[in-house]
């Protein structure tokens, strides 16, 4: 399992990346194990506004169904095109090629909440 | 013990491609009137890609596919929550009778008056079997006996002005329940259950926003909730109804009936309890057993009987409607029919006695070989867990590896709060025999996930296809035929 | 009993397996207060000699197609079942199977919905169809609830008053405590009123529904419906309740529908007294997702062997619970089979012949009774092998009349349709031959035929 250590996580088992007032969001190696196999994404489209803590797209396996939430409040700058056609890439790079949005942070406050990658890896270690 | 019988399967290609321009397999009579044609440009060109095929071509085709499935009359189908009991041909015979088969739904009703009496004894008899005053035959399936029962339990509440909005649901109830409960606009309490609800965990949440709680029982565990009727008297007290999904009737004929113990609407599935075949997914019926308070919402039309003679009532101001057309599935009603009359009221309480015989042996059977989560006495059907398989091995590869020793597998997976469940229902129709067999097998793949673990992965490696890839399914959906595609592959 | 297999001493070494006395033990779970004291007061076990004989009784008090002269159509339709598709049917590894949930051991059936679903997109010229739904009805109603999902924001739902009434009334108790409006587009010459229709079509609406062909028989205009609905954004939902007339006019894809059902009897099912039926469903690429019930893909297996599977499961009730695209969890299974045996056997060239004969009749009988005293075509329009007559006599006396001759004249229309007073809906299909129009015909007069 990686915890890539520049990276920002939260209790859902997504990472943030942090690039001034731009994140990029994608979700863990440990969530993408959960799941087995992605078959689907569905995700926002460029300008909608994310809440922090609510849904804003859902990942598929073949037999479960996620709800992927916001971790933090902003608004779509741009989705990962690929994902739709190739949603396997959550399994083979979720850290890289596996990203899902780039999202212009309203309340960089939020950025507090989250865990850094030790914080991260206990809490799955618990699991 | 491993079955090693040999046979001859045969491949067959897809209709479209056995398909060849100009072949016919069917016979009509001539127009004996004048050809005239709609307009020109209302027509349509030829139906792109249709098959064109012989008599003879048809009967292969649909031959060869029928021995790539397995099917009660071919074996034993101990698919828990499915009730896979034998389909006795009689109630084919009758449902093909000229008299049933061949009338259509808007003769007069003084002409159908076989038809509606045989509907009328079946309702008598299915609430004979239930405890409700009354049973409306039209839901077409399980599914929509449910949607049916909630839909009255709202329109109840209605009718006395109250605006509750949430429905409890215990954990371990099938999917359909909280689907159904979304249709008919209420929310979902989920509740927890150790195996059998009890009545506090009902009191903590049934509070005055809470229309219904929905139930099975026996629940999915195969348990008989012990507290049913002060559960019952709760949620009444507290101005709510109870559903109660029938799916496990097989274990209570002639023993408990629901409408005796407070719940007020239940649906029957006749292709379970009342043996009609499941035909490969469906058509299955769903009547609803109605209790007092909801009768003036049941679904209309009702049938009737005034005087010597049987009507369909429409005239029903408070009823939730209509649920599909006409007045339900009329051939699984008349091979419901039939099972209740060769069954009698004592040989229906024989099967269930025999149906709860049959989960208890296979359960004293496996129980030291496979993990047991819930001790107390369950039903008609047995749960066990993949805890304690040996070298990893998951339901799944168990599931996989029954089918190389001959049999369908059980329900794998279901109920959600039971891990990696194999939920076995033997019915009451199989023989000492056979599930002996059935246990053997069992033992022998437990035996092989210690030992041999690679049997088990691999597994199936006898029916005509080995494992297949879910995923890719999923993932680029081919969802039809289109004649391109062969192009492209050749 | 013959269906249970246990002998004496089998029970007893059973239960001595399992450690208990009796069976009754077993059943030590289920609280005395909640036991039934008595035996159950449903008649004793008849031997099957018996129960035939009982049930001949029975069947024998309906009047059936075969023996009566059947002009009744109004959404279940009198069409000959070849011998083979009983026949097929019949293999107990069909009829006797459960829901394809194991493939490896269900290719037979997943193949067989494949095929189906591939037929049914042909037929409407849609790009995929699930496995199949209840009903005719019931599918109307699912495809309304999909528009709706669909539609997210938009409420409304124009049914055309020529849709079947089963349709509307089916479609209005599913929809009876969602949040949506229903509203009827009445009708013209028997078809949708295509003004009135305009009129009502705002950005709000996320569906309209037509019948193709409607209740009356009519062939709606649907190019022109579905111009009008696409015009504001929202969906048509075409409801086909005589599937045969696809084979002679223009398709529901052709012409603009976004959601196709319907109901497939008319493909090899029996009347059997209105059912089961089945439901078909079809819809756009775009819609996949929202698809209510079963669908079946093709894949390989670990060999590379082409095979079939449930797949898109995650739309359905058993794992996504209260936000699943339906309730249904079933689909009909047998009847798909026996719609795709039928559909194979008449292929391209038999069943568009046999569209045309049940046109051509039709045209005829409507001919014949046009000319007649006292009787009236209300509607003009193109029509398949249904067509509406009202008559200056009551219809139930003329119905009397006509059943003393043995003859079902045709479904009443005054119950749905109170303008219609004294209408008839006449529907004519390969069925009846010229011999049996013209006693019709005669009958209708007044002479004994």
């Amino acid at each position: 399992m990686e915890y890539p250590d520049h990276l920002k996580y939260t209790e859902e088992h997504e990472w943030i990346a942090v690039d001034d007032d731009v994140v990029i969001i994608g979700i863990t190696d440990f969530a993408q194990k959960q799941l087995g196999d992605v078959v689907f994404v569905e995700l926002p489209e460029v300008g909608d506004v994310l809440e922090s803590g609510k849904p804003f797209g859902v990942v598929e396996s073949v037999k479960a169904v996620s709800d992927v939430y916001a971790p933090i409040s902003g608004e779509v700058l741009e989705i990962n095109e690929d994902l739709p056609d190739e949603p396997g890439l959550l399994n083979t790079s979720p850290y890289e090629d596996g990203w899902m949005l780039k999202v212009k942070l309203s309340d960089p406050d939020e950025l507090d909440e989250l865990m850094d990658a030790d914080a991260y890896q206990e809490l799955v270690e618990e699991e | 013990m491993m079955n090693q019988a040999r046979g001859l399967v045969l491949d067959e290609l897809l209709l479209f491609e056995r398909s060849r321009p100009g072949r016919i397999g069917y016979s009509l009579p001539e127009a004996e009137v004048p050809e005239v044609l709609p307009d020109a440009e209302l027509l349509r060109e030829e139906i792109d890609g249709f098959p064109e095929l012989s008599e003879v071509d048809v009967i292969r085709h649909y031959t060869r596919l029928s021995t790539w499935n397995y099917g009660v009359d071919t074996g034993f189908y101990p698919l828990g929550s499915c009730t896979m009991k034998y389909n006795p041909k009689i109630n084919e015979v009758a449902a093909r009778l000229e008299g049933f088969a061949a009338v259509h739904p808007r003769t007069p009703e003084p002409l159908v008056q076989g038809a509606l009496e045989l509907m009328y004894l079946l309702e008598r008899d299915l609430a004979e079997v239930s405890g409700f005053p009354a049973v409306c035959l039209q839901p077409a399936a399980g599914a929509q006996g449910e949607f049916a029962g909630m839909l009255m339990i709202r329109a109840w509440h209605q009718a006395r002005g109250s605006r509750r909005h949430k429905v409890i649901i215990p954990d371990t109830a099938h999917g359909t329940n909280p689907a159904t409960a979304a249709l008919c606009g209420y929310e979902v309490v989920p509740v927890a259950t150790d195996g059998l609800l009890s009545l506090e965990a009902v009191a903590a949440v049934m509070d005055e926003d809470v229309a219904a709680l929905m139930i099975t029982n026996p629940n999915t565990l195969g348990l008989f909730e012990g507290q049913i009727r002060e559960i019952c008297e709760l949620v009444h007290q507290r101005g709510g109804l109870v559903y109660c999904d029938g799916a496990n009737l097989n274990a209570l004929m002639g023993i408990s009936r629901p409408g005796d113990v407070g719940i007020d609407v239940m649906h029957f599935n006749l292709h379970k309890t009342f043996s009609t075949p499941h035909g490969g997914g469906g058509p299955g019926a769903g009547p609803v057993g109605v209790g007092e308070r909801l009768l003036p919402f049941m679904p209309t039309p009702v049938v009737v009987k005034k005087d010597d003679s049987f009507a369909l009532d429409t005239d029903r101001p408070q009823s939730i409607g209509r649920v599909k057309g006409f007045y339900g599935h009329f051939g699984i009603l008349v091979r419901a029919f039939a099972y209740i009359r060769s069954m009698g009221g004592e040989g229906l309480k024989r099967a269930t006695e025999l149906a709860v015989l049959n989960a208890n042996y296979v359960r004293a059977r496996l129980e030291g070989s496979y993990h047991l989560p819930h001790q107390q006495r369950s039903l008609h059907e047995v749960i066990f867990s993949e805890a304690g398989l040996a070298n990893g091995c998951r339901t799944l590869d168990v599931a996989k590896r029954l089918i190389d020793y001959g049999y369908h597998p059980p329900t794998i997976y279901f109920p959600l709060v039971v891990q990696g469940a194999l939920m076995i229902e033997p019915t009451e129709t199989e023989s000492k025999q056979a599930l002996d067999d059935f246990c053997d097998a069992l033992l022998a793949i437990a035996e092989e996930a210690r030992e041999t673990p690679e049997k088990l992965r691999d597994a199936p490696v006898r029916p005509r296809r080995r494992r297949l890839d879910e995923v890719q399914a999923a993932r680029s959906p081919k969802l039809r035929w289109l004649p391109d595609q062969d192009a492209a592959e050749e | 009993m013959r269906y249970l297999p246990h002998t004496r001493s089998e029970v007893q070494q059973m239960l001595e397996t399992i450690g208990v006395a009796a069976v009754e033990d077993l059943f030590t779970g289920v609280p005395q207060s909640c036991r039934l004291d008595r035996p159950l007061a449903v008649a004793p076990a008849q031997s099957e000699g018996e129960l035939l004989a009982g049930l001949r009784r029975l069947a024998e008090g309906n009047a059936s197609v075969t023996q009566w002269d059947s002009f009744l159509g109004g959404g279940a339709y009198n069409h000959y079942v070849p011998a083979v598709v009983d026949h097929l049917i019949s293999r107990s590894e069909f009829y006797t199977a459960y829901t394809p949930y194991q493939p490896e051991i269900s290719q037979g059936t997943l193949q067989a919905i494949y095929e189906f679903q591939t037929l049914i997109c042909q037929l409407t010229d849609m790009d995929m169809a699930n496995a199949s739904m209840y009903d005719g009805a019931s599918a109307c109603a699912e495809g309304v609830l999909l528009c709706l999902r669909a539609a997210k924001k938009r409420r409304r739902v124009l049914l055309s008053r020529a849709l079947h009434p089963h349709y509307r009334q089916t479609t209005a108790t599913y929809c009876r405590y969602l949040d949506a409006q229903l509203e009827e587009i009445v009708d013209t010459d028997g078809a949708t009123d295509a003004a009135q229709l305009r009129a009502r079509l705002t950005e709000d609406v996320a569906a309209v529904v037509v019948g193709y062909p409607n209740y009356f028989g009519r062939i709606e205009d649907l190019a022109e419906i579905a111009a009008a609905a696409h015009e504001v954004g929202a969906r048509l939902v075409v409801a086909v309740s005589e599937p045969l007339a696809l084979a002679l006019f223009k398709s529901p894809g052709e012409l603009g529908a976004d959601v196709v059902v319907g109901e497939g009897q008319s493909f090899g099912l029996p009347l059997s007294f209105g059912g089961p039926g089945i439901g078909f469903f079809a819809v756009r690429r775009q819609d996949m997702r929202l698809l209510p019930g079963r669908l079946v893909g093709e894949t390989v297996d670990l060999e590379g062997e082409r095979g079939y599977v449930l797949t898109l499961a995650t739309r359905e009730q058993h794992i996504r619970r209260e936000k699943a695209t339906s309730n249904i969890c079933s689909n009909q299974g047998m009847c798909a089979v026996m719609v795709a045996i039928y559909l194979a056997l008449h292929g391209k060239q038999g069943l568009r012949r046999l569209a045309q004969i049940n046109y051509a009749r039709a045209a005829y009988a409507r001919e014949q009774i046009s000319r007649l005293q006292g009787f009236e075509l209300p509607f003009a329009g193109a029509v398949f092998n249904e067509f509406v007559v009202t008559c200056s006599e009551p219809v139930a006396a003329l119905s009397k009349r006509l059943e003393q001759q043995k003859i079902l004249a045709g479904v009443p229309l005054q119950e749905d349709y109170p303008e219609l007073e004294n209408g008839l809906l006449v529907c004519v299909t390969e069925q009846n031959s010229k011999d049996q129009i013209d006693r019709l015909v005669t009958a209708l007069a007044g002479g004994q035929a």
